[in-house]
């Protein structure tokens, strides 16, 4: 077990440091250097800057300071915000974010699990295929249509929910849904197929014999060893969330992380999105590191390689 | 003679014991046709009426997205003159002159864009760069998938411990936080080779959709590989491989005549789920604008452009919506239903 964790835990750190490395030479790659699109720049001055931001350094010795100060916590400063480091930004923006996503895994889960059970337990019924029918749509449709969608007949023709901002428990109900639809149908699925395969073990059977309730079978029996492929599920979905915020929150214009990212392409504020990147793939990462050592220990029988 | 009602023994006459006819002895042959991997898994795939629904829906949207925009009067880049924002089958104050002059007109089917381009021509050239990027994306990965996967499972040891590392490492990277930095990357380099003769192409592609394809051919392989590597990993074992062995057959030839034919079955239908997975991202990525390059159109940028006149004209929203959710949605159960056919295995 403890080898099985720190080889995870290496390749996590490999990954991430990979993702950084990239980012760095990527972000080098993109001509033009940050104070090209400022006004007429005197070569003094650019100078001046170059040497400020450590610019008129090799390469390799500005890839070491970068990647120490990432370390620190230090993604630099915001080309076009003035006066704010990445950092501050990913600390106003981020919590705003998670509370979104958090809400919409929580959601997601919350009416998945018992709808795949449903599914599940009504095998070949109207109420299986109905719930299939959901679910197939749900993994189909793109995160944008659900949104616009839920946007349009919700928020400008029924005027039931604001459709931007993000101030009341009305604001929520939207992007919410939009961002929990996806993973909802997902895990309808995995918990449909994986709650048949549990139902057909033997110990099920022998539950069953020995004279135990319904109620018992099915929650202390059946649906714990279920719900075990859901879990596994929720390191990706985390990763899902985060990036599909970046629609939602374009969308709603909610003011979190995926929102700043993606207007930080449109304004072109490359050490925000170098930034935010290595931010959410460490973020990604890790997440998919604990999901995974959790369902270990969770699940004996996993065999440790 | 009297009989006994009890009794077994079988009344034979002599005529029974005369030799068979020919149509005796050919209704007796048993043997059939004998059905082969491909009549099987057809059989299988004809009778899912899912599967059916759903290739007649592909190969609907593939002929309005590639041959009907040959025989259509107007084109995706057009803006013709006084024709902003109509709706649906509505024509312009020049073009009702036109009829009323006795012209023929071919009428806005589903209305025209703020820039007075013809919508349906858009979805349509929309829906073929989707479906394209689709293709060409899932072909990228079939190929490198696959070469990647057989060469590690067949040379096993450390060759196979290294390259399923980096599959794995590879695996963890956030995909679409690669594709919104390589596209920035790509940006300056590709706007240069444009100018190279030969190149010229790229430009009406668009800078972002070449590094979409990079990513497609950097990343997304990593799936098909683990899949490829499976089940060669079971098929090495095969006497036909020993048998190929024996024979003097070199690597390369025993991967590509024994093996990866022998897991076309799996080949086809990761293939096939692939392409809806390819779709969905590139119309992610449109939609942020980080697609194809203007005045080319796709399903993702049509429903990005069409957001802000959300209220007066949702029509232009929900077209190209509907129309990806719909290519999506027939793309995967046509491939759950060839995976049924093909690979039963598979299923769970």
């Amino acid at each position: 077990m403890a080898k099985y964790v720190v080889k995870r835990i290496a390749m996590a750190i490999v990954t991430i440091w990979a993702v950084a490395t990239l980012t760095f030479f990527l972000m080098n790659m993109v001509p033009g250097g940050p104070f090209l699109s400022e006004k007429a720049v005197s070569p003094q001055a650019m100078a001046a800057l170059e040497a400020k931001y450590g610019l008129d350094k090799p390469l390799s010795e500005q890839y070491v300071t970068y990647m120490t100060d990432a370390l620190h916590g230090d993604f630099g400063d915001s080309l076009k915000q003035r006066g704010r480091t990445v950092m501050s930004i990913i600390q106003t923006k981020f919590p705003v974010s998670a509370k979104v996503g958090g809400m919409s895994i929580l959601v997601a889960f919350c009416v998945g699990v018992p709808l795949g059970c449903v599914a599940a337990l009504n095998r070949g019924k109207f109420l299986d295929n109905l719930i299939s029918v959901i679910a197939t749509c749900g993994i189909a449709v793109p995160s944008f249509v659900v949104c616009t969608v839920l946007m349009y007949f919700l928020g400008v023709n029924l005027k039931l929910l604001p459709t931007f901002g993000l101030t009341s428990w009305k604001h929520y109900v939207m992007p919410v849904m939009a961002l929990s639809f996806y993973p909802m149908a997902y895990i309808m699925r995995l918990m449909r197929s994986s709650m048949l395969d549990v139902l057909g073990q033997d110990y099920m059977r022998t539950a069953r014999a020995k004279g135990l309730g319904q109620f018992k079978i099915l929650f202390k029996h059946a649906l714990r060893n279920a719900i075990l492929p859901v879990i596994t599920y929720l390191g990706p979905l985390t990763a899902y969330t985060l990036v599909g915020s970046f629609i939602v929150e374009k969308i709603f214009t909610i003011p979190g992380l995926g929102g700043e990212f993606v207007g930080s392409i449109t304004s072109r504020d490359y050490t925000v999105i170098m930034g935010t990147t290595i931010f959410l793939a460490a973020l990604m990462v890790v997440m998919n590191v604990i999901v995974d050592i959790l369902y270990k220990i969770v699940d004996p029988r996993i065999k440790l390689n | 003679m009297k009989e006994n009602p009890i009794s077994f023994q079988s009344k034979l006459k002599p005529e029974d014991f005369l030799p068979a006819t020919n149509e005796e002895k050919e209704s007796l042959v048993v043997m059939r046709e004998s059905v082969s991997f491909w009549k099987d898994g057809m059989r299988r795939l004809v009778k899912n009426k899912v599967a059916m629904v759903s290739l007649a829906v592909i190969i609907l949207v593939m002929i309005f997205s590639f041959i009907v925009p040959m025989f259509y009067p107007y084109s995706y880049e057009t803006q013709i003159k006084g024709a902003n924002n109509l709706r649906p089958m509505q024509y312009s104050e020049q073009e009702l002159q036109a009829i009323a002059s006795g012209e023929k007109v071919f009428p806005h089917i589903l209305g025209t864009d703020k820039m007075g381009r013809d919508y349906a021509i858009r979805v349509m050239m929309g829906s073929r760069i989707s479906l394209l990027v689709g293709l060409i994306a899932t072909a990228i990965i079939l190929v490198i998938g696959s070469i990647y996967g057989s060469i590690a499972a067949f040379f096993g040891g450390w060759v196979d411990i290294i390259m399923m590392r980096i599959v794995d490492i590879i695996y963890t990277i956030p995909d679409v936080l690669l594709i919104v930095l390589l596209s920035f990357a790509l940006n300056a380099p590709l706007e240069k080779l444009v100018n190279v003769p030969g190149f010229g192409w790229i430009k009406t592609v668009g800078t972002n959709l070449i590094s979409i394809f990079v990513v497609f051919a950097l990343l997304y392989w990593v799936g098909m590989a683990r899949m490829v590597r499976s089940q060669i990993l079971t098929l090495k074992e095969s006497e036909y491989v020993t048998a190929a062995k024996a024979l003097g057959a070199g690597n390369a030839r025993i991967i590509k005549k024994h093996l990866l034919t022998n897991c076309i079955g799996t080949l086809i239908v990761t293939t096939t789920l692939q392409i809806p997975s390819s779709i969905f991202t590139e119309s992610y990525l449109s939609f942020l604008g980080l697609g194809v390059a203007k005045p080319l159109p796709s399903l993702g940028s049509l429903a990005s452009e069409a957001i802000n006149g959300l209220n007066t004209y949702p029509y232009l929203l929900f077209i190209p919506a509907l129309l990806i959710s719909l290519i999506i949605l027939s793309f995967n159960l046509f491939g759950d239903g060839l995976r049924d056919a093909f690979d039963p295995k598979l299923k769970h």
